[in-house]
């Protein structure tokens, strides 16, 4: 279980969230649909602990995440605007290299995760550099299906993404809440999840 | 879920540099260049001094150790600025791994691909310039333990610079007052050893060095990156 109270976050001068509070339980989606710049990215980079909130608190497992962050991040998942894909490597270079932070996965889950995302069909010699932002984006889900984290923080996760990706999308989030895991997404466009258990969240200062 | 975290910081580290590793060897432009400047700077001296022998040799220290400061610096630049563009380096911080083990991880491949290379090419650099090929193994240990030392305190330096524009000048306007010490053991032992006098106390000081960086500065390094990651 996820719980954030009484978080207030200043970017500059601007007092972006003002004690804002909301929990998040195992096997339960919410989407933050903000309009623009009213602080969707810099929640989920404040969770993650990416940024530093001037009061507040968040636990996670009914413990503060701050008395052990390196734990928390075990169990975390992001997935922020950038991909995080070396344009030089391949899909599967790109995979091995970033899941090697975390866990061990051998090559046929690897192309078994990229086949799953819809990227079989590509030349396993193809350097990232060439694929389209939808492309990159399939190969950052094809990651977050491997990472095995508890709670996934996905920022904009459809945008790139055609009718096919955005149904791998939402396979992979009914997948992963199925398993008892939870997901806080910061979308500017409402997610079709069929199935799933979510909420939305139009605006930061109303109530959920 | 979490429970298959299966990776130690070891393995994680070891992910790192054989990642950092291909990157570079399907790139090799961003470690040859540095090597390239160096051997251009050296080879500068001769041909802006009087040729004379003697005269070359004297400033020969002095021209590799400014040499290999400035090649360090150009080589910098490709340290943390791409894998903070691309979120590589959030994810690095989100890893659940120990951070500055990653960094220390990353920095050892930078010197693994920039240091190194200017340590194997120095002394050849030195004996251009007239030292004995007697000197050469000083010149060497030398150049490997202050490039050591550089590329640590560089990993500070491209950490508190990574999240301005154009950091290049203020990153080495910080680290060239650092990398004074380095500067000054390390071009007395090569003036030793190129004498033929034993460098073992300023190599001693440089190695001391050397280890107060391997200690201190991953963990300074990955601060000045969380900070830039802000």
């Amino acid at each position: 279980m996820l719980e954030v109270r009484q978080l207030h976050l200043w970017r500059g001068e601007r007092h972006l969230l003002r004690g804002l509070g909301f929990t998040l339980a195992p096997g339960h989606a919410l989407q933050l649909l903000w309009p623009n710049g009213t602080g969707k990215t810099s929640l989920l980079r404040c969770i993650a602990g990416l940024l530093h909130a001037e009061s507040g608190e968040i636990l996670w497992q009914g413990a503060p995440v701050a008395r052990d962050r390196q734990q928390f991040h075990r169990d975390l998942a992001f997935l922020a605007h950038e991909p995080a894909l070396k344009a030089d490597l391949t899909a599967l270079e790109n995979l091995r290299y970033s899941l090697g932070l975390r866990c061990r996965v051998d090559s046929p889950q690897l192309q078994a995760a990229l086949r799953s995302a819809g990227l079989a069909h590509l030349d396993a010699d193809q350097p990232v550099r060439s694929f389209s932002a939808g492309q990159r984006k399939r190969v950052a889900l094809a990651r977050l299906s491997l990472w095995r984290a508890r709670l996934w923080l996905l920022d904009e996760p459809a945008t790139n993404l055609d009718a096919a990706g955005q149904a791998v999308l939402s396979g992979l989030l009914a997948r992963h809440l199925a398993a008892g895991g939870a997901v806080l997404i910061a979308t500017h466009q409402q997610l079709e999840l069929p199935g799933v258990p979510t909420r939305c969240w139009l605006a930061p200062e109303a109530a959920t | 879920m979490s429970e298959a975290f299966e990776v130690g910081p070891m393995a994680a580290a070891r992910s790192v540099l054989a990642r950092d590793l291909l990157l570079a060897l399907r790139r090799p432009g961003e470690w040859l260049q540095p090597l390239a400047f160096f051997v251009i700077v050296v080879m500068l001296f001769p041909l802006a001094l009087d040729p004379e022998p003697a005269l070359l040799r004297a400033l020969a220290p002095a021209a590799l150790w400014v040499a290999l400061l400035l090649a360090s610096m150009l080589a910098l630049d490709f340290l943390f600025r791409e894998d903070g563009r691309d979120g590589t380096l959030e994810q690095f911080a989100l890893s659940g791994q120990p951070f500055a083990v990653l960094l220390l991880a990353k920095t050892a491949t930078h010197w693994l691909l920039t240091g190194l290379p200017l340590a194997i090419v120095g002394p050849m650099a030195a004996v251009a310039l007239g030292a004995p090929v007697i000197a050469v193994p000083g010149v060497l240990v030398s150049l490997l333990l202050g490039s050591v030392t550089l590329s640590l305190l560089g990993a500070i330096g491209a950490g508190l610079t990574l999240g301005l524009r154009r950091g290049g000048a203020l990153l080495s306007l910080l680290l060239l007052p650092l990398s004074v010490p380095a500067l000054i053991f390390g071009a007395r032992a090569t003036q030793l050893a190129m004498q033929g006098d034993s460098a073992a106390a300023p190599l001693l000081l440089l190695g001391a060095l050397a280890v107060l960086a391997l200690t201190l500065a991953p963990l300074a390094a990955a601060a000045a990156v969380r900070i830039g990651l802000e």
